[in-house]
Parts: structure tokens; sequence; C-alpha cells
């Protein structure tokens, strides 16, 4: 008798009928992008006061690049004594006051300028002077030894190389940036989705321990079945929470970039100001066509079937170790001594992947990790996206596969002894024992 | 077929522990059948055996006079010692999902089921979560589930544990009621009671060996000890131990009695008959208790236990 689509049903449905599995569906989305849009609000808050900087700039050179705007408003002081223009300012209440004293030459300037204010002042206030002062003192400097700056501006030469395979396949440090995005998305999502939806395995095999009905059922089902019915449907209901948090999170994502696109205009910190001038420039706009290019040179099929299979055979392969541990342990407080030997691999696999494949795709440790069947799943799907052969992928698939098959197997074994002990903390001599029963 | 079930030198051994040694009995169709034996002494492994959830290391076991397989699992109800439910799963849907995983279709577990309810005055259950239900109640629940797909042979580890009187009186009818119908019972238990009320057959384990199997009328026989129980009322006490004495086995006994002046144990001898003996006894005394000594369940089995 086949009872695997039963117990898969039942698995799903208390799953996804649970109370709490239904308020972190509908919750989570909503409060990480409330938390987003607080955060975004919050900073927005803090950029939206105005301030007031004077400048008593005693040298004459640099007055002119200050120009006032919506939220910071410069007053030039003229013929004031320091002394005089400090006491002003601190009686106006204003941000602060810029000193630029008088000296000989421009090195000397640049040594004695100064910021005094009550508070500590912002970092990237300090920060914007500091880059309009350079760049004028900079130009002043080269005129004065006699260079033709409009000369120097155009000599200035932007290099990208540009990448192409002997194949006559064209890419850019672009493609890379997407790829890596890319890969390491999809690398993480499986490490994630591990993670979470393994621990609801290993929550439900205690759960029918604990409550004393495993024997029931295992007189009806054979363990395997109800293993695999049980990795399966809980699978299938992550899937569910996946899919509607996706969703639900893009929808709300929109709505709240709706309301704060509006929001970004109306704003004029400084690294709004900085910001949207580069957008306008025609650099980035041309960058932004290079990464719509990039993605569609991506080899999406290849992508997407690789995605599915890896992303199946790495979770199958860890959930069934979860289940394991479940089976083995009597309550969750005792499975720590055993998510060693899940966690360990999977966190290699994703540092391993996001530094070796930065480094190189097709390195020697990043190939090597790319086949070990614990953390393949993880480092393929990083390295795919810059275009792994096939044969490699085969193989790396191939020991996954054989050694899912070889884990499900194991864990059925425990599995099966462990459901029926109880109350005792196993140890990993008693569960090299079962292994022979 | 006259045998509903019968297991021929099944051992298992878990590593170094031996769980059971070539263990091999017989139940007679439409019989309660007891297994006997102290904790640990391997019932649990032999009744996991027979549920196929653990497979033996050696013998073989016919149920109804076929090797055991896997579709057998329809005809089998067990009822664990180590039992349980799904907490926040609602009564209707835990039985449904249960006994659709011993065959039965929708329609025929709601029609049962309903039946069962009836039986049981505990038609609005349906919805409950077994959370919210006290545990004879729950109790309820696993034992419809049991007996629901009408299976052939029941199997109970310790059915009593945990029921109050009232529920286990109702659970005793019910079994008794399905041997009637014509099932076979199989009990693991260690507490006699039950079994010198209920069993037909018993087999007793011990420390992984059967030590004893058989009707359980005949093992009485077996063990009784032709020992009389008598109370007697006399006016001189001393003179009449004397007399007995020089011809009896004697012993002192103990039971409950409002005017007897001597309670004693008298073991005849194989020659001797219990006419005799009464007759003997009434010609010296005024005799208000007589009684034959029948081993008691719990007796052949600590008996037996030690002698082992």
């Amino acid at each position: 008798m086949n009872h695997l689509p039963l117990i898969i049903k039942r698995e799903y449905l208390t799953k996804v009928k649970n109370k709490s599995f239904i308020i972190m569906t509908f919750l989570s989305p909503i409060i990480m992008i409330a938390l987003f849009a607080v955060v975004a609000y919050l900073s927005q808050l803090n950029n939206n006061t105005e301030r007031t900087i004077s400048i008593l700039d005693e040298s004459g050179f640099v007055s002119e690049i200050f120009e006032s705007t919506e939220n910071t408003t410069y007053i030039i002081l003229n013929n004031i004594s320091l002394s005089d223009a400090k006491a002003l300012v601190e009686e106006n209440e204003e941000y602060g006051l810029l000193h630029i004293s008088s000296g000989k030459d421009i090195s000397e300037i640049e040594k004695t300028i100064k910021f005094y204010s009550e508070d500590t002042p912002s970092l990237v206030l300090i920060t914007s002077l500091e880059s309009k002062l350079e760049n004028k003192l900079s130009d002043l400097k080269l005129q004065q030894i006699g260079v033709d700056i409009e000369k120097i501006k155009t000599s200035k030469s932007n290099i990208d190389i540009a990448q192409e395979s002997f194949q006559g396949e064209k890419s850019s440090k672009i493609d890379n940036i997407v790829k890596l995005a890319f890969g390491g998305f999809a690398g993480y999502l499986l490490f994630m989705f591990i993670i979470i939806y393994g621990n609801m395995i290993m929550r439900s095999v205690i759960e029918e321990k604990t409550s004393r009905i495993i024997e029931i059922i295992i007189s009806s089902v054979k363990p395997i079945q109800l293993m695999l019915g049980k990795i399966i449907g809980t699978s299938l209901a992550g899937i569910t929470q996946f899919v509607i948090w996706v969703i639900l999170g893009g929808v709300l994502m929109l709505i709240i970039s709706a309301i704060f696109g509006i929001n970004m205009a109306e704003m004029q910190s400084p690294q709004q100001e900085m910001m949207q001038q580069a957008m306008q420039s025609p650099e980035t706009q041309m960058q932004m066509e290079n990464v719509m290019a990039a993605i569609y040179n991506l080899p999406l099929t290849n992508l997407t079937i690789a995605f599915l299979l890896f992303f199946i055979g790495g979770y199958l392969l860890y959930s069934s170790m979860y289940a394991a541990i479940g089976a083995a342990v009597d309550n969750e407080t005792d499975t720590q001594q055993f998510m060693m030997p899940i966690l360990v691999p999977l966190i290699l696999a994703v540092y391993v992947g996001i530094f070796t494949v930065i480094e190189d795709p097709h390195g020697t440790v990043s190939t090597v990790f790319s086949f070990i069947p614990l953390t393949s799943p993880v480092v393929m799907l990083m390295r795919i996206p810059f275009g792994v052969p096939i044969w490699q992928q085969l193989i790396s698939l191939g020991l996954l596969i054989a050694t899912f098959m070889f884990t499900v197997w194991f864990a059925a074994k425990i599995y099966r002894v462990g459901i029926l002990m109880y109350g005792k903390k196993p140890s990993y001599k008693d569960i090299y024992k079962w292994l022979k029963y | 077929m006259k045998n509903a079930l019968e297991t021929n030198s099944v051992s298992k051994n878990f590593g170094d522990f031996t769980a059971l040694n070539n263990v091999s009995i017989t139940v007679p169709k439409g019989s309660i059948f007891g297994l006997l034996g102290p904790n640990g002494a391997g019932k649990t492994t032999l009744i996991r055996i027979i549920n196929q959830i653990t497979l033996p290391d050696s013998g073989s076991i016919l149920l109804d006079g076929e090797p055991l397989q896997p579709n057998h699992i329809k005809d089998i109800g067990y009822l664990p010692e180590e039992r349980g439910l799904y907490k926040t799963m609602k009564v209707g849907e835990q039985v449904l999902y249960l006994s659709q995983l011993k065959g039965l279709s929708k329609a025929e577990v709601k029609k049962r089921l309903n039946h069962w309810f009836e039986k049981f005055e505990i038609r609005d259950w349906w919805n409950k979560k077994i959370q919210e239900l006290s545990k004879g109640m729950a109790q309820k629940i696993q034992f419809i589930v049991t007996v629901l797909h009408q299976p052939k042979l029941l199997i109970f580890d310790e059915p009593f544990s945990g029921f109050d009187p009232i529920n286990a009186n109702l659970i005793k009818d019910e079994i008794l009621q399905l041997r009637e119908e014509g099932a076979t019972v199989i009990f693991a238990t260690h507490r006699m009671e039950s079994v010198e009320e209920m069993c037909d057959d018993i087999a007793l384990i011990h420390e992984s060996n059967k030590l004893l199997e058989g009707k359980l009328i005949d093992i009485k026989r077996q063990y009784k000890t032709n020992t009389f129980e008598v109370g007697l009322i006399t006016d001189n006490e001393p003179q009449l131990m004397h007399i007995i004495k020089s011809k009896f086995d004697v012993s002192p006994a103990v039971f409950k009695s409002l005017n007897t002046d001597l309670k004693l144990n008298i073991r005849l001898k194989d020659n001797e008959s219990s006419n005799e003996l009464l007759a003997f006894l009434m010609s010296n005394a005024q005799v208000n208790h007589f009684n034959e000594l029948v081993p008691s369940v719990n007796d052949i089995f600590i008996q037996t236990v030690k002698n082992s």
C-alpha cells in the first residue's frame, strides 16, 4: 500500500493550517517592509534638518564654491575677526563655522582649515566639505604651477576593459557583478531554505515522538515512507510560504517605493544630492543598460534547470539529515550536539562560495567545493552564472544524487530505530550501534 | 486454520543484547491470549515484530496460516503501550487519517466512526482537538482507532494503564464483544487481575525466553498444589491442632472470617481426596470454611520467574 500521498497531504495541511505558520507567512513580509520603511523614514527625518553654516574665508580662494541648497544654507562672512565670527555663529545658533585662514600659499592654507561647532559635526557633512575644498584647492595648485585645468580634464581617461572569451562571448565587469549577484542569491536562498524548513521537519519528527503517536503510525506505514512524506509535505508548505512572501513582499515593496519615490525627489540631503547627480550622468545610464544586457546574457535556461535540480537535491540531502536528528532525540534541546555536522558544511559552503567565487569562479577551491556533495548545491549554484561546463554540472549532480540516496538510507536507518527510542539522550556511539540493528 | 497467529523460533538481538531468544507462541483463533512477562522481558519487541515494525533476526511468523507480509497490516489492530495522538489535530481528521493509513475509505471511516461515537456517547467530538481532551477521553479515541478497521487480530499492550475503572470496564466489555464477533485478542501485560479475568490462553516470557504457554485452566491445574483452606470452630484448639498435624501437612492460613478459631492450609498427598479430609475435619470440629486453593496467575508468574 502506498500511503505517501496521504502522509504528504497531512503534513502539508497540518503545517499550512497551523496558526503560527499563517501568522508568520503574512506578518513576516509586513514586518520586514515596515522595518525598512521605518529606517528609511527615520534617516530621512534626520537628513531633513536644515543647517546653516557660516564660512569665514580669509584667503578669498574658496568662498564661491559653497552654494546653498534646501537643507544647507551657507553664509559667507566678510571683514570679521575669527573670535567675532565664532561668537556670532554661536549666538545665531547656527550649525557651525568653517574657517579658512589666509596664508602665504595654498599648502599653508590647507593646514589651517578648521570647523567650529557646538557638537561634533556629522561625518557626512565634514566629508562633503572636505571634498569640495580638496577639489578647489587642487585646481588652484595646478593653476599656480601653470597647468591648464581644461587640458587636464580632457586628458583624463576612463578605462573599462572589454572582455571576450575565445568563443567570442562578450562580458564585462558589470556582467560579473550581475552573475555574482544571481549566484549569490541562489546559493543564499538554498541556505536559508535548508535552515528554516529543515528545522521544521526536525521539529515535526520530534513532535511525533513526544506525543507518542509514532508507534501507532509506524504500525501502518513504513518508516521511510513516513520520513519522505514528512520531508516532501513540509517542503511544499515551505514553498507555499516562500511564494507568498515573494508576492506579498513584492507588492508591498512596490507600494512603499511608490510612496518613498515621491519623497526622494523632495529630499535634498547631501547624500541624495550626490546620488542624483550620479544618476543623471550619462555614465550611470550606460551602466544600467549594461546591467540589463548582462542579465539577458546569463545562461538563463541552464541557470533555471540547474537551480531547480541542485536546490531540490541539496534540500533533500540536508532535510533527511534533519529528520534523522529529530528521530534520534527526545526534545529540541538535545539536538544541539547533532547540529554541527549539518551547519559546518552548510556555512562553509556559503563562505567558500562567496569568497572564492568572487576571486575566481573556476579556480581550484571553488571547483572542488562545487563537487563535494555537502557543499556542492550552494557553491555550484554560485558558479553556474559564470558558465560551468555541462559535464561538470552533471558529475556534481550525480555525486549529489548518490549522496542523497545514501543519506536517505542512512537517515532512514537512524529514523527507524530512533523513533521508537524514548527517554534516553543518545550519543554518536549509540547512533552508530543503531545502524547495525 | 485453527490458529490466528503462530511465531516459530523468533529471535531478535539489539547489538549485544538479546531481546528474544527462539520464542514460539501459538494463538488460537477466537481466543484472548495473555502475553505475560516482567518489564523488559521482550513482550513489546515480539509485538513489534508481529506488527512488522521491527524485523526478526530469525524465525517465522504465520498470520492465519500465511507468512506475515505487508498487506497484513490492515488485518491487525495495535494499541501500543506508548500511545498518543497528534495534539493539534481534530479528533475526526485524526481518526480519518489513521484509518485511511489502514486502508479504509473516507466514507467507510465516517460511517463506522459515527457508530462508535454513538456507542461511547461522544457525538460532538469530531471537531475537538486532542489537546482539549482529558487523558481518558483521548484513550477512548485511541481504542476506536485500533478497532475501526475491524482487524482479525487485536493487540493491546498494557491496555488498561491510564484508564479509570469505569472506562477500563467499558473497554473490557468492548474487547469481549469484539471477541464474540470473531476477533482474536492478544494482551501484553504484567497486571495479573485482568489476565485472570479475561484470558483463555497465556504465554509467559522472561528474560527473552518463553517459559510457559498453554490454556490458562491447564496451567492452573498443572500448578495446583492440592491445598485446601479450612476454617474450624472448636473449644480445644491445641488438641485439634495436634490431631490434624499428626495426619496432614499443615500450615497457617490467612483469610477473613467472623467466628473462626483455627485457620489452616492443609495440603493433601496424591492418594488423599478432599472428601476424606472434609469427613475427618467434620468428625473433629465444626467446619465453616472449606476452599480449594487455586493458584493465581500472579503466583504462577512469580513462581515461574523465580524458578527460571
